[in-house]
């Protein structure tokens, strides 16, 4: 298993910086997901992984080997592209055979030997017996196996996935995830996928670096990253959060003159950003820190989701009530906030 | 070459029977006016006089002699233009390098420009008045009015038509299933042979048919560098214009049907890949 130490990376496209010294230590064996918005440089991370991309600036180690100057032929990263890549005038064993057939030939395993790694990746990738197939004939899901038994075939050093289930519809979708930990955990290579998506990437993944701009902004595992956000971006890029402009004063957390609760400690007094998921409010019966009215109610198969306006000027916030709780529209609830993730405001 | 054809449209359309008959009617005899009507004159003027008479044009050296150097012109400028178009196409398709879109502007120009134009261009560049022919006199070699100048002349004007074929193709492909291939340990040459070219294939096959179906008819700019030398540089193009100025009408529509013949062919074997690899060729758009 070989760890990946990414340090001081930056890269340059035509004038504009799409990573911006980036430092990050993939552990051997982990599961990490590149989580970021779309230009944030997770998928350019990724390619500069795999040797697709020339850097700028810095260095890539794969365990304590200098990779940097390495050619994508020689860096044995296996990549899974988002779109699958797969040679569409070769059959399913052709492509899977790929990696091994254009070895010279001193390294080249005997045909029977491919042959038969060919067979053990299909059973792996769950889909034996489609090894005549031609890709135009599988569907999204099936492509997406072939393209990780492909990767696997040279049996690369680290397994680089970019936006893996980007492509698929919801159901499928659910299904891969459970599946890649699955392969993950047999095959036990160090695995990177970037993601937009931050419930894949807390689901999947045993830590979760978060990009935005070209750096990132935190690596930590899926409960730090949801408890305890590193700054602002995090807070409100995982974790479905609601995010109100408030002021901070006197201990206490404001927005539009409506008093919200009590500020958690070491918060400056002045403007900050305040990010709500729905766990931090709770409807009571009585007292509570605010009040807002029920603009909405949407039913889950456990419980009931609450859309609350706090002030006609403010984004509304939702909350989540067990069933037994007999709420209406239009009613004033009381509501009790835990402003948890507050931070300072930057500018 | 990529739409999806749906054999259930057809019932959808609503347009009444006889107004679906009528531009079936108008489209089938205009293309028989234009298209169908002069071809088939060309092979019965060929054979009025019987196929003795034909047996004695070809056995004419300078008839034998044009048709030879019109292979000789296709056999070099086709091989010429495979590789410009291959290497243009590729250069387009898969990097973004300042002057792009004057690559694509160049390689259009042959075809908005009129052929003789194309064919004057070259005597002024290496004609006895041109800007290189008192060098080109003095070095004894010979451009224009010579085997060099067809084949430039030819070259140029057929210069769009694989690189033409192939940009917008290889554009859709994109760079992934290349970069792949050098994932999996291909050097750059080896993913050129096993994944780029095997998917491009069919248009690249289509591109040079038709190179070389244009390459064998062109008449203009040949006509203004080739210098008409009966028996040395007359093409099969050129040589119908002199029978035909001759009055040797069986004998100029003799040769007019041979022309005509490799182009029926080249389009027959254009229908029999498309009939044949129908599904290959609709695939290549497929992801």
């Amino acid at each position: 298993m070989t760890g990946i130490a990414v340090r001081g990376v930056a890269k340059d496209f035509a004038g504009t910086r799409a990573l911006d010294g980036i430092d990050l230590d993939i552990r051997p064996g982990e599961l990490l997901a590149l989580l970021g918005p779309s230009g944030s440089g997770k998928t350019t991370l990724l390619r500069s992984i795999a040797g697709l991309e020339p850097l700028t600036a810095g260095t890539i180690h794969f365990g304590g080997e200098d990779a940097t100057g390495l050619r994508v032929q020689d860096r044995k990263a296996g990549f899974v592209f988002q779109h699958y890549a797969l040679f569409r005038h070769m059959t399913v064993a052709e492509n899977i055979a790929y990696g091994l057939t254009v070895r010279p030939r001193a390294e080249r395993p005997a045909r029977h030997e491919i042959l038969r790694r060919v067979e053990d990746l299909l059973d792996l990738v769950q889909l034996p017996g489609i090894g005549k197939r031609f890709p135009g004939q599988l569907s999204g899901g099936q492509r997406q196996r072939v393209a990780l038994a492909r990767a696997l075939a040279v049996e690369p050093r680290v397994l680089l996935l970019d936006e893996p289930f980007g492509a698929l519809d919801a159901q499928v979708r659910k299904d891969l995830r459970r599946w890649l930990r699955d392969i993950h955990q047999r095959t036990g290579h160090t695995t990177v996928f970037v993601t937009h998506d931050q419930e894949e990437a807390v689901e999947l993944a045993d830590r979760v670096a978060i990009l935005n701009r070209g750096r990132v902004e935190q690596v930590g595992s899926p409960d730090e990253v949801l408890d305890h956000p590193a700054n602002a971006f995090v807070a409100g890029f995982v974790g479905q959060a609601v995010r109100l402009d408030v002021t901070v004063a006197e201990g206490r957390v404001r927005a539009d003159a409506i008093e919200l609760g009590a500020a958690p400690a070491g918060i400056p007094d002045g403007a900050a950003s305040l990010f709500l998921r729905t766990g931090d409010i709770a409807v009571v019966r009585s007292g509570g820190t605010t009040s807002g009215v029920v603009t909405a109610i949407t039913r889950s198969a456990a419980s009931r989701r609450l859309e609350i306006r706090l002030s006609d000027d403010l984004p509304a916030v939702e909350a989540e009530v067990s069933l037994d709780q007999q709420v209406a529209r239009g009613e004033r609830v009381a509501l009790t906030i835990r402003a948890d993730r507050l931070f300072p405001a930057t500018r | 070459m990529s739409e999806v054809r749906n054999p259930t449209a057809a019932s959808a359309l609503s347009e009444p029977r006889w107004v679906r008959l009528s531009l079936i009617l108008i489209g089938l005899a205009y293309l028989s006016l234009v298209v169908l009507l002069p071809l088939a004159a060309i092979f019965t003027e060929a054979l009025r006089k019987g196929v003795g008479a034909l047996h004695e044009v070809f056995a004419d050296e300078a008839t034998y002699s044009a048709i030879m150097l019109t292979l000789t012109v296709a056999a070099i400028t086709v091989p010429l233009n495979l590789v410009f178009g291959v290497a243009a196409a590729w250069a387009i398709a898969k990097f973004e390098f300042p002057g792009k879109s004057l690559l694509i502007t160049f390689i259009d120009l042959p075809f908005s420009v009129s052929p003789v134009v194309s064919g004057l261009i070259f005597v002024l560049l290496f004609g006895a008045q041109g800007l290189f022919g008192p060098w080109l006199a003095a070095n004894d070699i010979k451009i224009i009015f010579a085997l060099p100048g067809i084949v430039l002349a030819t070259t140029f004007v057929t210069l769009p038509f694989i690189a033409r074929e192939l940009i917008p193709l290889m554009q859709e492909q994109g760079t992934a299933e290349e970069e792949a291939a050098m994932t999996l340990g291909a050097s750059g040459l080896r993913a050129f042979l096993t994944v780029t070219l095997p998917n491009i294939r069919w248009a690249l096959l289509y591109g040079v048919l038709l190179c070389n179906a244009r390459a064998m008819g062109e008449f203009g700019a040949v006509a203004v560098v080739s210098g008409h030398i009966r028996g040395q540089t007359n093409t099969m193009p050129l040589h119908v214009e002199i029978l035909y100025n001759e009055y040797n009408f069986v004998g100029a529509f003799a040769v007019a049907a041979l022309l005509a013949l490799l182009a029926l062919v080249t389009l027959g074997a254009k229908s029999l890949l498309e009939w044949r690899y129908g599904d290959a060729l609709a695939g290549k758009s497929r992801h």
